[in-house]
């Protein structure tokens, strides 16, 4: 063959068990979206080519297939190896309209505008929305989020970093078009907590 | 696959995927149960497969379960309460064939536990699943037969005909008579029917400890409850939305304020009730509870409580 791959990374760095991984993964996130705020911890079982990190790959390789359009950041877009990762270890489409996106990866998230361009789906079927995986760098050590709604006893918190910018007022947003809208996953390293759209952010009160 | 073709002929079963379901199977079962979450009592449509068991008998329940199960889990399923139902039994050697899974009847033990229409006795606690087979997920179907309508009005929030059937009730009979299937509403948002649990069940979906998640098979469906979620009976200022009383405790373990079913002893109008939640009975009768028509020798139960069943 006379053309090379750039990088062989990108046929590596997959689950080697897919049905276990898969199913772990899937289980730290249903309990995180189940309990706004709890964090689960994901084993780093991937070895994606950068940015993209073990975590959101290891999600991005637990939910999206053939079926999932994937959007990408422009942080993301720029390294070729990355879409292609994704690519050959989903078969997922990737997609150049947040909107049109059944998931999307995020490696800035204070890079991101606006939520609003995600799909959120319609009145009728809410579920046909974006979810939003944001790599973020922590989700202790951030500025914290008090939480409420569906999952939450009372009141919890999580500090995640970094976030979108003016992420208490978008969200806000977001809560209002309930039941339409976007699912932040907060895919930190070697953990993950969630967002669903049900959550309301409430003001801390120390 | 070299050493899988040779083994072939020894397998007592074929070589099936963990947990029955294929992959991509899996992850859009699992995406809808995401969005399910998202969404308390929001029916999410999700793409139904063709189960080795007929419509009915529990496919959307089994479905939900085998895209969450994992190796570690343990299973408890039940069948109006009850352990040892041929429906009950034969979906947890079902999961302990295909997924090699720990099965148990105690509900303390088990992390996830299927069920057909009825919620333990046991409170339920944080780190459990309860995962509910659903024949008809839409609760205003006999209402208005059409999906393009009820789905419309789901998005417009307008429910005034489920309480024009409540009232209807009340006119006819003088109280609710709904008894089972009664339509809740979930976080102040969706009318949802908590499948045919008794009414009795109701409150205990209100602020559970556990998720609960719904698998309506032939329907396409899949809805959610998570943890700490409002659960609220749809009712009226002047007729509150009241659980079923019975009159006796359950004549084996004698159990108050639990669900008991009656059984016909004679052709001569003897019966007696007993506790619904197998489990909770034989458990109570295990730590001395004696009802009033237990025998000497205990008459069911004969397996210790909590016993595990080895994988078959």
């Amino acid at each position: 063959m006379a053309h090379t791959p750039a990088s062989t990374t990108i046929y590596e760095g997959g689950f080697v068990d897919p049905v276990g991984a898969s199913q772990t993964g899937f289980r730290a996130l249903m309990d995180a979206m189940a309990r706004p705020g709890s964090i689960h911890v994901l084993p780093d079982v991937t070895a994606p080519p950068a940015p993209l990190t073990a975590s959101a790959a290891a999600l991005i390789a637990t939910l999206a297939d053939a079926d999932t359009p994937v959007w990408l950041d422009p942080a993301l877009t720029k390294t070729v190896a990355v879409r292609d990762w994704i690519v050959f270890h989903t078969g997922a489409p990737i997609t150049a309209h947040q909107s049109e996106a059944a998931f999307a990866v995020v490696a800035a998230p204070e890079k991101l505008s606006a939520l609003n361009g995600f799909a959120l789906g319609t009145q009728e079927f809410p579920d046909r929305s974006t979810s939003v995986i944001l790599q973020v760098a922590t989700l202790t050590e951030g500025v914290a989020l008090m939480l409420e709604g569906p999952g939450i006893n009372g009141r919890a918190s999580l500090a995640p970093d970094p976030l979108p910018q003016h992420f208490a007022a978008q969200w806000m947003a977001n809560r209002q078009a309930f039941p339409r809208g976007i699912d932040l996953i907060l895919a930190a390293p070697g953990a993950v907590a969630a967002l669903p759209r049900s959550t309301r952010l409430t003001r801390s009160e120390a | 696959m070299t050493a899988q073709a040779t083994d072939a002929p020894q397998q007592a079963l074929a070589s099936y995927n963990f947990a029955y379901l294929d992959e991509q199977t899996k992850r859009m079962i699992r995406r809808a149960i995401l969005k399910g979450i998202a969404i308390p009592g929001y029916q999410v449509p999700f793409a139904s497969r063709e189960m080795p068991m007929p419509y009915g008998w529990g496919t959307g329940g089994v479905q939900v379960t085998a895209a969450i199960i994992g190796p570690d889990d343990v299973l408890k399923v039940i069948d109006q309460g009850a352990d040892d139902t041929t429906n009950a039994v034969s979906i947890r050697a079902f999961f302990a064939k295909t997924a090699g899974v720990a099965t148990t009847t105690a509900t303390p033990d088990a992390t996830i536990i299927q069920t057909r229409h009825r919620i333990p006795e046991t409170p339920l606690k944080a780190g459990q699943v309860l995962v509910y087979q659903v024949p008809i997920p839409e609760p205003l179907r006999f209402l208005e037969p059409r999906e393009t309508e009820t789905r419309k009005m789901h998005a417009l929030e307008e429910y005034g005909l489920m309480h024009v059937k409540l009232y209807e009730d009340i006119a006819r009979n003088g109280r609710i008579a709904t008894t089972y299937a009664y339509p809740v509403k979930v976080e102040g948002r969706y009318v949802m029917d908590p499948s045919p649990t008794p009414k009795f069940d109701n409150p205990k979906m209100h602020q559970s400890e556990a998720l609960q998640l719904f698998g309506a098979g032939r329907e396409k469906r899949i809805y959610a409850i998570p943890p700490h979620t409002d659960v609220v009976s749809l009712d009226f200022e002047d007729h509150p939305f009241e659980i079923q009383h019975f009159e006796e405790p359950c004549a084996l373990c004698g159990a108050e304020q639990v669900y008991l079913d009656e059984v016909v002893l004679d052709d001569k109008g003897g019966r007696m009730f007993v506790c619904s939640d197998t489990h909770h009975c034989e458990s109570r009768r295990a730590e001395g509870h004696r009802g009033a028509l237990l025998g000497d020798e205990p008459v069911f139960g004969t397996t210790p409580v909590g016993d595990k069943e080895p994988a078959i």
